[in-house]
């Protein structure tokens, strides 16, 4: 299900709606954060306490309380980056004139899911060496007579479904919730296009039901970007600490 | 709208599962440029504006503790002082008043010594004189009593020695009704 391109117009294939948005989204967060932060005041304006208000929660809220230590810093512009690419890039499924959240196509999100999966199997490595994958794999105080199920569950479970639920996570909410909001416009106008007074009323209904899932979806939107970066931060934790799990 | 539910109907086949590439490609390219921008200039921009408001709050706190270090050294120093200046004071008092003490004294003494002395040369001026008025006066009464005797008696006492005797005699028995009336 893709809208037709805007560049060519109207051609099956080309540079589409998502492709703006998503250039328009980076544009935004990097002239947002750029202009917060570069005029430092040590008593900040407005603009540098948003800025610092929005830093501070993925850099204290996730990444220092999951990552902790004292080198979660190194990961704060990932976490960062993740944390208000993918909030815009959902928010534009609550502006109405845009009302396309990016990641109602699949394919940002494989994207970003395979940037975080290459990054904490990476660190992992780096931080263990190749004795990551033992320890990613073989759980501590198993008893040996279970390991033979256990170990498939766990290269299952963290190296093949990590990636795949991380990304349709966000992909599936974003998608449902579009679908959502063009099957009540859908529903709405084809009531009220019928002869039967009773079904023309009942497009009310149905507008207040809308509504709901109206408001849902924004915290959807909001929520499964913090989620996606809390997972990122806890996947890397993971990776960096795998001798102790 | 009717005509979007039916072009999505007819891409029903089409699996939502499977990515357009170039929209993977735009989001690759789009969020690397936004991960360097956040790198390169957003986080280091406010960590440096972290550091430097704890460093100035820090920085503040140490001045003001420092400050407040300062005040009371300076107090104790003026309170010390203080006690000093105060001992001093009574000290200086105290030395006053035994010098005053000392000086009245001294006063006392010279004065006595010097009233004394007054009244010792008083005493010898009026001996003195009470002496150099009985020698003259016991010469001068000598001789009237002598001319008087002389011209009651008709007689010429011309012998010295009786009429300093008989003179002697009177003079004595004179002296001595004086201190049997002063009796």
């Amino acid at each position: 299900m893709h809208l037709p391109a805007i560049l060519p117009w109207g051609a099956a294939e080309g540079f589409s709606k998502q492709m703006l948005l998503v250039i328009l989204s980076v544009v935004i967060i990097a002239t947002f954060f750029v202009l917060a932060a570069r005029k430092q005041q040590l008593v900040p304006g407005k603009l540098q306490f948003a800025g610092e208000a929005a830093y501070g929660f993925v850099r204290n809220g996730i990444a220092k309380d999951i990552i902790g230590g004292k080198d979660f810093i190194k990961y704060v512009p990932l976490l960062f980056s993740l944390f208000f690419f993918i909030l815009v890039n959902n928010i534009y499924g609550a502006i109405p004139v845009i009302q396309l959240p990016s990641f109602s196509h699949v394919g940002g999100a494989y994207v970003l899911a395979a940037i975080v999966y290459v990054t904490w199997i990476a660190i992992g490595i780096k931080k263990n060496g190749l004795k990551y994958f033992k320890l990613a794999t073989v759980p501590s105080g198993v008893p040996v007579y279970i390991l033979p199920i256990v170990i498939p569950i766990e290269i299952i479970s963290n190296f093949l479904v990590r990636p795949v639920t991380h990304s349709l996570r966000l992909f599936a909410t974003m998608l449902a919730g579009h679908l959502i909001v063009m099957i009540a416009g859908s529903g709405i106008e084809f009531l009220v296009m019928q002869e039967n007074v009773l079904l023309k009323g009942a497009s009310v209904l149905v507008l207040a039901g809308s509504l709901a899932m109206y408001m849902l979806e924004a915290l959807i939107m909001a929520l499964q970007a913090y989620v996606f970066t809390l997972l990122t931060a806890i996947y890397i934790e993971g990776a960096l600490h795998a001798d102790s799990h | 709208m009717k005509q979007l539910i039916i072009s999505a109907a007819s891409e029903a086949g089409s699996n939502p599962l499977v990515p357009n590439i170039w929209e993977m490609f735009v989001v690759l390219v789009g969020f690397a440029v936004l991960l360097y921008i956040v790198t390169k200039y957003v986080v280091p921009m406010f960590e440096k504006n972290f550091a430097e408001r704890a460093e100035a709050i820090e920085g503040g706190i140490a001045k003001a503790e420092k400050a407040q270090a300062e005040a009371t050294a300076a107090l104790e120093e003026y309170k010390q002082q203080l006690t000093d200046a105060r001992t001093e004071a009574n000290r200086i008092r105290e030395e006053a008043r035994a010098e005053g003490a000392q000086i009245l004294a001294d006063l006392k003494d010279k004065a006595a010594a010097e009233s004394a002395r007054i009244t010792a040369q008083a005493h010898a001026q009026i001996e003195s004189e009470r002496q150099a008025a009985v020698v003259s006066l016991r010469a001068e009464v000598g001789t009237l009593a002598t001319t008087l005797a002389n011209r009651i008696v008709g007689e010429a006492l011309t012998d010295d020695a009786r009429s300093a005797r008989v003179v002697d005699r009177f003079l004595a028995d004179l002296e001595n009704q004086s201190a049997g009336a002063a009796k």
